[in-house]
């Protein structure tokens, strides 16, 4: 083991050179991250034996990366924000296709007007196309979630995004404790997928789904998302025995007697655990939750732990302009709908196209949060920091 | 915790800078966080870097808006409006000036302590160029007790090349020592 200081791009980088993939596609161009030059550097110095393939954009990197998966290789690429977006039909295909692709998704705005600031709208229109959907805190946490993404992408035949915030994750250097590189490679060992495409197999892959299949392959997705959860479970076991450190599908911080909470994803967790720690010390039973896994979605863990709480703050972070609720606070609402306690739902959307939300920001959300659980009814979404 | 506001002008490599202090500070064993004004970075312009440093593991992840230190690389900006915004009550500034610190004692009203450093002339001294960033640090060791010069010259043998790194450490080391302190 060994304590260094990285930033959370060349933490993902890192954890992919150890994971030993085989082939990275990407495009190189805005809004691309460090993270493809660090792995494009390893490969080149040799420390990393893998086909990179420099692309003419995002949509051929992910489509590159469907075909090598196929091949069975141990596939990696990143992108970020407007390059997410053009991946966005082939991500579809990727998870049908059921290739165990990981790729590395560093949170951005999207435009208009141009942002290359972080929030999350690049990532949430994405989340309905069958890929596991992973969110961290910290440099750690990427590093460990990619290391973790390739170990459950091959169990379950499914691709995963391992989401990290822009500039304030991304582009920060923090302490990294990085594993031996054998520790990793025994606890992901890189055993050949089979290859689909093998002119030795009889196979047909990207066939036409006509109305008398093209339902069933869509449930073969669902029910292989589904089943992850118990994948996701046994992995994150097994990781904190090998590794030391341990996550859940959601992180969860000073719940056991919390009387009022905010639900969060990403690195602004890191802020809000600030603000807890600040106000436990005047006494106020406050706690917090960070949805790691966001596909599939924890519902029974939000159920179980909200079953005491009086009311809990949901922190969006893009929006969904004319729907009945941003998109973290409506998942929220919809695990709570049948649960027997819920606490009252008020929705917060902050930090829109890279604002700071401030320590201040986090101390008004818990102040709201009070405030209409004694009243006994939410406010319409509170807007943070948005100027009037 | 301690918060660090660095300031200079894209290219003087204000981020290495509040990188190279928390990595060195990293590898005490201490907690530490390394990052550039959030955006796009151009040379010429001003640039903002931001370290931050404690015992314990560091949360937050916000900008920094309130420094314990403030660290300025360019001598051209050290008057600029608005450079002293938000310094903590008995804070720290190193600036990189030919003025002594007693010249800057009305402008960081609220600094308990100014450090001074001719760094421009030190680097194109010592590197054969006006790039300030590791002269500075010599300086930020003076007048802080944030970390030790070994730690800070053993991350730049890391990072540069032999010869540039004996070079930027020479900075280092006549900064340090040149480093001329007022104390409130």
């Amino acid at each position: 083991m060994k304590r260094v200081a990285l930033s959370g791009n060349y933490a993902v980088a890192y954890a992919v050179k150890m994971a030993d993939v085989d082939f990275v596609a990407a495009y190189p161009i805005t809004p691309q991250t460090p993270i493809v030059e660090k792995i494009s550097e390893f490969i080149a110095n040799g420390e990393l034996e893998a086909e990179y393939v420099n692309v003419e954009s995002e949509h051929s990197a992910i489509s590159a990366c469907v075909g090598a998966s196929l091949t069975g290789a141990r596939v990696f690429t990143a992108t970020s924000s407007q390059g997410l977006a053009y991946m966005h039909e082939v991500l579809f295909m990727a998870s049908s296709l059921r290739t165990p692709i990981v790729m590395a998704n560093v949170n951005r705005a999207l435009s208009h007007p141009l942002n290359i600031w972080n929030d999350h709208s690049d990532a949430m229109p994405e989340r309905d196309c069958g890929w596991i959907q992973f969110w961290v805190e910290s440099a750690q946490e990427a590093f460990d979630t990619t290391i973790q993404a390739f170990k459950i992408a091959e169990e379950v035949l499914l691709p995963v995004m391992v989401n990290l915030d822009g500039f304030i994750l991304s582009h920060v250097y923090e302490a990294v404790e990085l594993p031996d590189e054998e520790l990793v490679r025994d606890y992901i060992p890189s055993k050949p997928l089979i290859n689909r495409v093998s002119p030795k197999l009889s196979y047909t892959i990207g066939v036409v789904g006509p109305p008398e299949y093209y339902f069933e392959m869509k449930y073969q997705v669902l029910e292989a998302i589904e089943r992850s959860r118990n994948n996701i479970n046994n992995v994150n076991k097994e990781f904190s025995k090998i590794f030391g450190r341990k996550y859940g599908n959601i992180n969860n911080y000073m719940m056991e007697d919390a009387k009022y909470a905010l639900i969060t994803m990403g690195a602004v967790t890191g802020t809000a655990k600030f603000v807890v720690n600040e106000l436990r010390k005047k006494g106020e039973k406050v706690g917090l939750i960070s949805i790691r896994c966001f596909r599939p979605f924890p519902m029974d863990e939000v159920i179980k732990l909200l079953e005491d709480v009086k009311g809990v703050g949901v922190l969006d972070r893009a929006l969904t302009p004319g729907g009945p609720g941003h998109p973290l606070y409506t998942d929220i609402c919809c695990a709570l709908y049948n649960a027997k306690n819920k606490p009252i739902i008020q929705s917060f959307v902050g930090g829109l196209g890279g604002r700071d939300i401030l320590v201040d920001d986090f101390i008004k959300m818990f102040e709201i949060v009070k405030e209409v659980s004694e009243e006994g009814r939410p406010k319409p979404c509170v807007y943070i920091g948005l100027r009037g | 915790m301690l918060e660090i506001r660095w300031h200079g002008r894209g290219g003087q490599g204000v981020v290495t800078a509040a990188e190279i202090l928390a990595i060195a500070v990293i590898n005490e064993g201490k907690y530490a966080q390394a990052f550039a004004a959030f955006g796009p970075e151009r040379r010429g312009a001003p640039v903002l870097g931001f370290t931050r440093i404690d015992d314990n593991e560091i949360s937050l992840r916000t900008q920094i808006y309130n420094p314990d230190i403030i660290v300025v690389l360019d001598s051209h900006i050290c008057d600029m409006d608005g450079i002293e915004d938000g310094l903590k009550d008995n804070g720290i500034v190193v600036l990189n000036t030919t003025l002594k610190p007693e010249y800057y004692s009305e402008k960081f009203k609220n600094a308990k302590r100014i450090a001074t450093v001719d760094a421009t002339t030190i680097a194109i001294k010592e590197i054969g160029t006006p790039i300030t960033n590791t002269a500075i640090l010599g300086a930020v060791t003076k007048a802080t007790n944030i970390v030790r010069l070994e730690s800070i010259e053993k991350v730049i043998k890391e990072r540069f090349r032999k010869e540039i790194a004996e070079k930027n450490i020479k900075a280092v080391r006549e900064a340090f020592n040149q480093t001329i302190i007022f104390e409130r």
